[in-house]
């Protein structure tokens, strides 16, 4: 994947930065006692501080401070002195005006967050803000620049958010669903975020850009927001690439703008007019102290911390003898630990993985290290075929027991190589113009009929047969 | 001395903070905020190499508090004082005003 990214437009490379909002797994809200509860009735969650009435003063919730430095370490960001600001501008989501943000001095500085595949991707910032509250746009269509009116609930008013700011390292839809994937593993691996984007509790604003392939300076951005999911965040980044290239190759110029996605029509429109070029005025937040973590607190987060993804997937890698990139689906679905389990007690790394990506899909049930192991050891021992395995493997998984049990309850025993033998000879003399087929053909016939053969080793033994060593029978015979 | 601020920018300041300011009031307020500038600026006058960046003139930092539930506002007193309520929500008219 490293070297030449796709190209949405043959010829055009897309740059993306991707701005990650993600509510903070706290029982309170950021500044007051409201409770932070998704999915409650509208406007119950609320309290004289989340409305922003006059008089109220904010108090900082210490759990977000130190979900924000997980956060931070989990990312590899300098974790620093923090001051808080007031973003000015006039929303109805926001009642008292601004919203208090962080600025010029974020709590987390530069940091980096590997991909799965080695890479490493530049973070700029991961700081604290407070979400505002949730707009429903009613009438004309719902459409936002045509809306008859809105209607707002404060519940999210308040909830604390990381916002972390990625830098401009990614290069097509691929790139922008790796990342968006790790950031979310992180988050819920440090318990910092529940993660769901189907519910909004991490949002991703993309920053989009094209430049002809070869060029150095960056093309001008538009920033497109409304992305809920990794399939509308892949969709927009092809619409808005192929939006920028349109207008450049007509000979127009891109204007650095906000666009909406619109899931339904599959597009991006303006949404901001010129007037609202932002204008934020930032001030630091008068009625909050700066955070100061000290050094034996960082350090004691950070001893707290959870294995990451990514050291899961080279304590992985290492362990099995493979590249990183092999143990990523293991480990995005958290079978790492029984698989390192699995390799500790001897099973071949190799069919581990494969039984774990290809045959456990749908979990592990009853399965333990231990059965695991002994299957394993069965299977390359030549007692059980691939097949014969994985019916066992199954009967783990729902009832567990003792592989060796199963395998012969279920009358799978290990053949005879002379029984074998016997078998095959017998299938090549009922059909000897398959056999001459296959001797006379070249490499692809000889494929094809050596399937044929095998499928019928398999009937003959009702599947009881390895197919490995069918093979190397009739290889022998044919050279014979 | 160079212009501190100018008409332009008071009434650059007014839109963004929504304000409606008359010619005479902005004539007034360019004058007024262009002495505030001035009496702030009479600091550049002092050696302040020693000195660190103020971010608050309390010397406090880490003023936390239990990330513990206390009291919510009762819904219905507080959408009674909205000028406009619908479906238990604020009702507000259309911001983004693009296109109307």
């Amino acid at each position: 994947m490293s070297g030449s990214a796709p190209e949405i437009v043959p010829g055009w490379e897309t740059v993306i930065g991707l701005e990650v909002h993600a509510e903070l797994a706290t029982v309170t809200k950021m500044f007051s006692g409201a409770p932070n509860r998704f999915g409650g009735e509208p406007n119950t969650n609320i309290d004289p501080v989340s409305l922003g009435l006059p008089g109220t003063l904010p108090v900082l919730n210490g759990r977000a401070v130190e979900l924000a430095i997980r956060v931070g370490l989990a990312l590899n960001c300098t974790v620093q002195r923090s001051v808080f600001a007031r973003k000015n501008y006039f929303y109805p989501d926001m009642p008292k005006d601004f919203q208090i943000s962080q600025f010029d001095l974020p709590i987390n500085g530069e940091g980096w967050l590997e991909l799965a595949d080695g890479r490493r991707i530049g973070i700029e910032r991961a700081h604290l803000e407070e979400d505002t509250g949730k707009s429903t746009h009613v009438g004309g269509g719902g459409r936002i620049h045509e809306a008859g009116h809105s209607l707002v609930d404060y519940n999210r008013a308040g909830v604390p958010l990381i916002e972390i700011v990625g830098r401009p390292d990614l290069r097509g839809t691929e790139d922008a669903r790796a990342y968006v994937s790790e950031l979310r593993s992180i988050l819920v691996a440090i318990g910092a975020s529940d993660g769901k984007m189907e519910e909004g509790s991490m949002r991703v604003d993309c920053n989009v850009s094209v430049r002809p392939v070869g060029q150095v300076e960056l093309g001008t951005r538009c920033e497109v927001k409304n992305i809920n999911s990794l399939r509308s965040l892949g969709r927009a980044i092809e619409y808005e690439s192929r939006r920028q290239v349109d207008l450049l190759t007509a000979g127009e110029r891109i204007e650095q703008q906000t666009r909406h996605w619109n899931e339904d029509e599959g597009r991006t429109h303006k949404l901001r007019s010129k007037e609202e070029a932002f204008d934020y005025r930032y001030f630091p937040e008068p009625d909050l102290m700066p955070v100061e973590p000290s050094e034996e607190w960082i350090a004691e987060i950070r001893a707290a911390l959870p294995l990451l993804p990514r050291e899961r997937r080279h304590r992985l890698a290492e362990a099995a003898g493979v590249e990183t990139s092999a143990t990523s689906l293991t480990v995005d679905r958290g079978l790492d630990d029984l698989a390192m389990a699995t390799i500790h007690l001897g099973a071949d790394a190799g069919r581990v993985l494969v039984h774990l990506e290809n045959n456990l899909a749908d979990g592990v049930g009853l399965l333990t290290a231990e059965s695991f192991a002994a299957l394993i050891a069965l299977e390359t021992g030549g007692d059980l075929t691939a097949t014969q395995a994985k019916t066992v493997l199954a009967s783990l998984v729902a009832e567990g027991g003792d592989p060796a049990a199963i395998a012969s309850a279920k009358g799978f025993e290990a053949m005879d190589s002379g029984e074998l033998e016997a078998i095959v000879d017998r299938i090549i003399a009922e059909h000897p113009d398959d056999w001459a087929a296959l001797i006379a053909g070249d490499d692809k016939e000889r494929k094809k009929k050596s399937g044929f053969f095998v499928g019928e080793a398999m009937k003959a033994t009702r599947g009881q047969a390895d197919g490995r060593a069918v093979n190397e029978l009739l290889a022998r015979r044919s050279a014979g | 001395m160079t212009e501190r601020i100018t008409r332009q920018d008071v009434a650059h300041v007014a839109d963004l903070a929504r304000l409606s300011l008359t010619d005479d009031e902005l004539d007034a307020f360019t004058v007024q905020l262009a002495d505030i500038l001035d009496h702030a600026a009479d600091l550049d006058a002092l050696d302040l190499a020693d000195v660190s960046p103020t971010a608050h003139p309390l010397p406090l930092v880490n003023v936390f508090r239990d990330d513990v539930i206390g009291p919510t506002s009762d819904r219905d007193e507080v959408l009674a004082a909205a000028p406009s309520v619908e479906d238990s929500q604020f009702k507000v008219p259309p911001v983004l005003g693009e296109g109307l």
